[in-house]
């Protein structure tokens, strides 16, 4: 123990690329952990294998955002380690992915506002400073240019098709709503990492997100909520503050790993 | 839908209706494996128009990265010889030896024919 | 397609020419004349199969979301998704025979259509997701590569896609196992219960005994089979034991013994009341497989109506911009 008049060791500066890999990571393997659960009971047989596309794709991603991180952290930890060895609220996740499936029709709301918001920040970070992070943001941009093809198009098919499909789409959308301005919060690290050019400036892509899903979603004949239903107080994702489902989506996932220590699979 | 396809309408999305039972149409798809190479026939789905069913393909049929380019037709736009055309189509042209280079003959040592 | 709906009778000339085509190696194409018996066989074979590529989704997909590895993970999505995919091969190959997928979906979910009886049984520890690979993988692999010279061309067509992308489906299986019955303890009880459990239903999967088995001669002289189900069975049990014994484990067969004579692994008699009553409905997750079909069926009702609303409307849509 140090005396009190010794002056205290200042705390190592913050890892921000740490901090960034665990979020486009933990954003990629919840939603795509999400997405398998469809696996063997969607709609029809076609759309079962473009879901598990998805989610592949995503945990994928998830894996090599997730391996870097654990490299950035140097702490001998994996993708599998940080995937199945933390807590719910060491998960650096936004709260939109975390959100339960719902019907198709929530899905895929919640997919195509983040696939929308994939495309925007991966097409920015593959101009990253950091050659790492620019490389693997390009290579997950490709897919997510097919996942949001995809998910908009159902968007279009939900929201212009039936009465109960427009209904169902639209009450997702105003559901979903209030966990999208999270997705553009810039906290400490999120300014940091931008004056650096490491990640893009957070608030400059909200606007260009939103023209492309008001543009989507106008010609799905749906309505974009109104700013109203917005929840500034829903950000606290990215630093731990999870909804309470993020915790039994992990206790699921980690059950296995967890109950063999040690164990390789 | 009126029985005479319009002029712009593709005759692909015509064919392409939904059934009357509500089932997805059937598509069939055609992939190519590389550069150069003929379309080839992969298999075929169910989807509700061109586009649908363009991403339908790609995610049934592309899955694993062997595909360079798609098509989908509407199987009712497909038109096919019958079982029993088979002699009178395709006979005549098995006998029809001139087409083949091998039915003429070049003085010996002569090269590059 | 009810049984109890007379047959029409087919034209014996054409019968005569037809057998003759088949004798001749040739393959049947869905335009070619064919007896109404075999269109039958057929359609009941290969919707058969389509169903268990579907509901066999269910119990590898129960371990999706707790596969102990993101490797594990991604490789258990492909494989369940390639099943999916394969299903829907084998549908649209059973629809060149004028029956829609629709129709024969309804029969899986009304209960009239049969499926594989070995995705009636639970999955129950991760270990089942390497010995579902190993063992009901691989006996599909020994049925499908020999209906991959079925007679009729959709079929096998859709056969020889197949067996070319389930090359992986029986090496994850297989790692699975190899991995867990080199590991602790608690791994090695793990696989050894999950083979125990799975032996004998993956023996079942070849279905009845040849002395059982009406359909069977008529089916092979028509080459929609070309093995009988027991020289199927042997197959696999020659070709799995081996592979046990590579990572020491114990296959639950007392009786099992090598017959230097035939060459064959002898093994033990099958309990066929089991295999019965499973067919006939009352095994472990009959129930529960057939009402997650139906829920995701059901529930999934609005989304492809809407699909179909949209093309309509945009169909409307081009035609009233060209007037």
């Amino acid at each position: 123990m140090t005396s009190p008049s010794v002056v205290p060791v200042p705390a190592p500066p913050p890892n921000d690329e740490l901090e960034l890999l665990l979020r486009l990571g933990d954003d990629r393997l919840v939603l795509g952990h999400r997405l398998s659960e469809w696996c063997g009971h969607a709609p029809i047989l076609e759309e079962d294998i473009a879901l598990a596309n998805v989610a592949l794709d995503l945990l994928g991603q998830a894996t090599l955002f997730l391996r870097r991180a654990g490299e950035v952290e140097g702490k001998g930890r994996d993708e599998d380690a940080l995937a199945y060895f933390r807590e719910a609220v060491e998960f650096r996740n936004c709260l939109l992915v975390e959100q339960p499936n719902g019907d198709f029709g929530f899905t895929i709301a919640r997919q195509f506002l983040f696939d929308v918001h994939a495309v925007v920040t991966l097409d920015a970070l593959s101009r990253s400073t950091s050659a790492e992070i620019a490389a693997l943001a390009a290579k997950s941009l490709k897919e997510a240019k097919y996942h949001v093809r995809h998910s908009g198009e159902w968007m279009l098919m939900l929201g212009d098709g039936t009465d109960e499909s427009h209904r169902r789409v639209q009450r997702a959308l105003d559901e979903l709503w209030r966990f999208t301005p999270e997705l553009f919060v810039a906290d400490g690290v999120a300014a940091r990492l931008a004056v650096q050019g490491i990640a893009p400036d957070l608030p400059a892509l909200h606007a260009k997100w939103e023209t492309i899903v008001r543009d989507v979603v106008g010609r799905a004949t749906l309505t974009l909520p109104h700013e109203s239903m917005h929840s500034p107080h829903l950000r606290g994702g990215r630093s731990g503050m999870h909804s309470e489902h993020l915790g039994h989506m992990l206790a699921e996932l980690q059950i296995v790993a967890r109950s063999h220590p040690g164990a390789k699979w | 839908m009126s029985d005479r396809p319009d002029a712009t309408t593709p005759v692909g999305e015509q064919a392409a209706a939904i059934a009357p039972d509500g089932q997805w149409p059937v598509w069939e798809v055609f992939t190519q494996s590389a550069q150069g190479a003929p379309h080839e026939h992969a298999g075929s789905l169910h989807a509700t128009d061109a586009e649908h069913a363009l991403q339908n393909a790609r995610d049934v049929y592309a899955r694993r990265g062997e595909v360079i380019s798609l098509w989908v037709v509407p199987s009712a736009a497909i038109t096919a010889s019958s079982p029993g055309d088979a002699g009178p189509f395709f006979d005549p042209g098995a006998d029809k030896a001139y087409r083949h280079p091998q039915f003429y003959k070049v003085p010996r040592g002569v090269r590059g024919l | 397609m009810s049984q109890a709906r007379t047959q029409p009778q087919d034209d014996p000339a054409k019968v005569a020419a037809f057998e003759a085509r088949i004798a001749a190696g040739e393959s049947i194409e869905p335009k070619d004349w064919m007896p109404e018996r075999y269109r039958r066989q057929l359609i009941r074979m290969m919707s058969q199969h389509a169903h268990s590529e579907i509901v066999g989704m269910l119990p590898e997909g129960n371990w999706i979301t707790r596969a102990p590895s993101l490797r594990r993970k991604i490789s258990l999505i492909a494989k369940v998704q390639d099943e999916a995919g394969h299903g829907l091969y084998i549908y649209c190959g059973t629809e060149t025979l004028g029956v829609d997928r629709a129709e024969l979906v309804q029969q899986l979910l009304d209960g009239t259509a049969k499926y594989s009886s070995i995705f009636n049984y639970p999955t129950l520890s991760w270990a089942d997701m390497g010995v579902i690979g190993w063992f009901v993988d691989g006996a599909a692999i020994v049925n499908q590569t020999v209906l991959a010279k079925a007679s009729y061309g959709p079929y096998a067509r859709a056969m020889i896609r197949i067996c070319k992308e389930e090359n992986f489906h029986k090496r994850q299986g297989y790692e699975i196992v190899a991995v867990l019955a080199n590991g602790t303890p608690a791994q090695k009880a793990m696989i050894q219960d999950a083979v125990n459990r799975w032996w004998w239903p993956s023996l079942m999967m070849f279905g009845p005994s040849d002395a059982d088995s009406p359909n069977t001669a008529e089916l092979i002289r028509w080459k929609v089979k070309r093995r009988t189900n027991d020289e199927l069975r042997q197959r696999f049990v020659n070709l799995t034991v081996p592979q046990a014994a590579a990572v020491n484990l114990t296959l639950p067969d007392p009786e099992l013994r090598y017959d230097a004579d035939t060459e064959n692994w002898h093994f033990g008699p099958i309990d066929w009341d089991e295999f019965n009553q499973v067919i006939r409905g009352n095994g472990p997750c009959n129930r529960e497989r057939l009402e997650a079909r139906r829920r995701a069926h059901d529930e999934g009702a609005w989304v492809r109506e809407a699909a179909s609303a949209y093309a309509a409307k945009q169909r409307a849509k081009q035609a009233s911009e060209a007037a």
